[in-house]
């Protein structure tokens, strides 16, 4: 008779090769491409950026950590993730402690004082993000850098210079000109149209990245990339991405443009500033997107429809991080009434 | 009678767990000697025990029944070696509890009861006699599930069968017993199905396996011809667990059994093909349920096999006729690795309901540290019943078994799929078992 004890556990007794610490490392080679276009682009001051704010962020994980007495967890990649997504979200001249400073409010107070990975209600870096724009707001909207091999957006501008910018001001141009006739001169009148124009001739430029704006928002073809690896490896679920930019282009083509309903420029918004960014890698953050199906889809819908309120009447030309911050929110609610149904519920 | 890939809707949910049927797939089924002796649970089915009706020092012969069946749901347990009773007393069970059982010391003559008889009239039978002759050859599901195979086949009046669905998916990762007893024993099993039929008379039937054992869907469709029986042979797309009752109902007819409902109440029976097989033996040969086949298996088996192995014959018997258990073996399991029971001794018995008795070492079992929850929804993805398995555990976690059973932890099928993906290797199914074991005791105080 054999006296050997064995080891009992509950089934199942295999389990395929995820993990959280395999999800994260992935989902930050995912970011790698838009990270080095972004030296190319920007110049090497946007790898200080970046080193800086993953620093910071992996730094002050593992402090709370230690400090607090809990098992230190940096090896799992989501710090290095926040720290990341926080660079690609400030512009490449940062001074450096702007992503130190940033990155420890992502991780301290979005992150761990709600318990860590998997308790924070809102998207860390984005928190991270609105502290510093709250903060200092010059340093947060000033594009000095124009990228390599192009102007930016196609038009001599000297500051804050990223297309959304210039569109917002070219369509506030128009405005004024329509609600005060004549107060306006006819060049300033003339000079916007032709912003818009160039603007919206300058697909090429918006899509390999050859426009002002944050580090790593800005070429569309790089982040599609990582998107496309993630989406392959499962680990996006495209319901958010595609809710959330269908959304922003049918929003800002019916009411994008300066001619009346349905004369927008939809493809212009969605490749412009930092939608694809934040559609694909910030909305799309497990821990603080919904986990049902229809929910995905009305989280994604919201963003969208936010993002376009706050483009097109707010007095801010972006508005993907706020849509988001925001959308994280209501996560709560949009799982518990979207529960997908259970078999045998519906009648056959 | 068409063979049929099959392109039609399937189910929701549902992994893919690697295989690992070739360790014991191409192995035709081995005879295992009856063990010197054997340890037989008065109680291997769902349902009533039932009663020992001889006492320590009887002498039995293979066949005799041990026990009188305690009420409707209730089946008997037979001796399945010949030699003295020893004792009757509470030994391990591989359900993980002790329970009371006949333990019978062989005499090595393995002398046959003279009840076992062929009979020339089997396909002729009322259907009457043919629940009974059933019901007292001790069947029991041999599918795992071991519900009284006669009470399924005796519907009420108000829920008609219309659909027969035999059940050769058998989506367990490692398991080949079913594949091989298609391969070897078609014709017994598609008279089994026979019979079935001639108790149920329903419109249609079905033989549903997996498309990773064309060569039993071929096995199966010949026998078919060859009895010249009217059925349709499906050859399912490979998905776990497509062998699930309601997923299978839904996967074949597109009819979803209704919550807390049975088959029935969508017109459909199950039975899986080890059923069959015994049907044809009970019916036809007189022959209680003294054995089943068990796939041995797993990377800590020595040698994998596929073994017709007497019930009650212990684990530990039975490895050792397979070179016994290699170093670095880590987990025993009666039955699959989505769904076994983790065996903490090897002196449990093998009962009606072993399909599998699997080994598996150091490298194949889950050996993920436990992380937290990062709400990635692989789980929601991955459940076939439609659930939210990391709602659910958090409910039962902090104990809110009230709204774990409004998010609804009794559809648990505990097929695993959930814990499978789980990249933080929570231990969800532990929280659905635990879940549905508070919330049935609370409805059954509340009456
Ligand atoms: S919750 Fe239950 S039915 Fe759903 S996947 Fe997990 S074990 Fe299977
Ligand atoms: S699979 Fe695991 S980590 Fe992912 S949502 Fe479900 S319980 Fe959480």
């Amino acid at each position: 008779m054999d006296e050997k004890v064995w080891k009992v556990s509950t089934s199942p007794h295999l389990a395929d090769r995820e993990s959280i610490p395999k999800i994260m490392w992935l989902v930050a080679l995912s970011l790698a491409p838009a990270g080095i276009g972004a030296v190319y682009f920007f110049g090497a001051h946007a790898a200080w950026v970046i080193f800086w704010a993953v620093a910071a962020a992996v730094g002050t994980e593992a402090a709370i950590q230690k400090l607090m007495r809990k098992p230190v967890t940096v090896y799992d990649g989501s710090a290095f993730v926040t720290g990341l997504l926080l660079a690609y979200n400030l512009p490449a001249e940062a001074p450096f402690w702007l992503p130190i400073i940033g990155s420890a409010f992502a991780i301290g107070l979005g992150k761990q004082v709600f318990g860590g990975l998997g308790y924070n209600p809102m998207n860390p870096a984005l928190l991270g993000r609105a502290f510093l724009l709250a903060s200092w707001p010059t340093h947060m909207t000033i594009f000095r850098t124009p990228p390599r091999g192009g102007t930016i957006s196609g038009i001599d501008v000297e500051t804050g210079a990223t297309p959304l910018n210039l569109l917002k001001q070219a369509h506030d141009v128009l405005h004024q000109a329509k609600v005060a006739p004549g107060e306006v001169p006819a060049q300033k009148i003339a000079d916007a149209m032709t912003h818009i124009g160039k603007l919206y001739e300058s697909y090429g430029n918006l899509f390999w990245g050859r426009v002002g704006g944050c580090l790593g928002e800005t070429s569309v073809f790089l982040l599609l990339l990582g998107a496309a690896f993630l989406f392959y490896k499962r680990y996006i679920d495209l319901r958010i991405p595609v809710g959330y930019i269908g959304t922003v282009a049918v929003l800002t083509w019916m009411f994008g443009g300066s001619e009346g309903l349905f004369t927008g420029n939809p493809l212009f918004h969605v490749l412009a500033g930092g939608l694809i960014l934040g559609a694909f890698f910030m909305a799309t953050d497990m821990v603080t997107s919904p986990v049902t199906p229809r929910g995905k889809w009305i989280f994604g819908i919201g963003c969208g429809v936010i993002t376009v309120i706050i483009r097109l009447i707010g007095g801010y030309p972006e508005g993907v991080s706020y849509s988001i911050l925001l959308m994280n929110l209501t996560v709560p609610l949009l799982d518990r009434y979207t529960k997908p149904a259970i078999f045998g519920a519906r009648k056959r | 009678m068409a063979l049929r890939i099959l392109t039609r809707r399937g189910f929701r949910g549902g992994v893919h767990p690697p295989e690992n049927k070739e360790l014991t797939a191409e192995k035709p089924i081995e005879i295992l000697p009856p063990p010197p002796v054997v340890v037989i649970p008065v109680q291997q089915h769902i349902g009533a025990p039932g009663q020992p009706i001889v006492q320590a020092g009887d002498r039995v012969r293979v066949g005799d029944r041990l026990t009188e069946p305690g009420g409707y749901v209730s089946v008997p347990v037979h001796a399945s070696i010949s030699g003295i009773v020893k004792a009757i007393e509470p030994r391990p069970h591989p359900l993980g509890t002790t329970a009371l059982s006949i333990v019978i010391e062989g005499d090595g003559q393995d002398e046959w009861s003279d009840t076992v008889v062929d009979d020339e009239a089997w396909d002729q039978l009322p259907a009457e006699e043919i629940r009974e002759r059933i019901r007292m050859a001790g069947l029991a599901g041999m599918g795992g599930a071991a519900f009284p195979t006669h009470v399924k086949l005796s519907p009420p009046p108000n829920k008609p069968i219309d659909t027969f669905i035999l059940n050769g998916a058998e989506c367990e990762p490692y398991l080949t017993a079913d594949h091989r007893l298609m391969l070897e024993y078609p014709e017994e099993i598609v008279r089994g199905m026979k019979i079935i039929l001639r108790v149920l008379r329903p419109a249609k039937a079905f033989i549903a396996i997996e498309d990773n054992k064309m060569d039993a869907v071929r096995a199966m469709r010949q026998a078919v011809q060859r009895e010249g029986l009217s059925c349709e042979v499906v050859a399912l797309p490979v998905k776990y667990p497509q062998g699930a009752e309601k997923q299978l109902i839904k996967a074949l007819t597109g009819r979803e059994v209704p919550r807390g409902g049975l088959p029935m109440d969508v017109g459909c029976l199950v039975h899986n093909v080890g059923t069959a097989r015994a049907i044809y033996q009970a019916v036809a040969k007189r022959r209680p349920v003294i054995d089943r086949v068990v796939t041995v298996t797993g990377r800590g088996v020595v040698e994998p096999k596929n073994l017709l192995v007497r019930i009650g014959t212990p684990f530990s018997f039975v490895l050792e006729h397979c070179g016994g258990i290699r170093d670095g073996a880590a987990r025993v399991l009666m039955g699959g690795p989505m769904m076994g029971i983790a065996q903490f001794t090897l002196d449990v018995p093998v009962v009606k309901g072993t399909s599998g008795i699997v080994v598996l070492n150091q490298e194949e079992v889950d050996r993920r540290q436990m992380a937290v929850c990062i709400r990635c929804a692989r789980c929601i993805d991955a459940c076939p019943m439609g659930l939210m398995p990391t709602t659910l555990y958090h409910l039962v976690k902090a104990k809110r078994f009230e709204g774990a059973q409004d998010y609804g932890v009794l559809d648990c099928i505990e097929c695993g799929s959930c814990a499978y993906v789980c990249p933080a290797g929570l231990p969800l199914v532990h929280a659905m078992k635990w879940g549905k074991m508070e919330v049935s005791r609370k409805l059954r105080a509340a009456g």
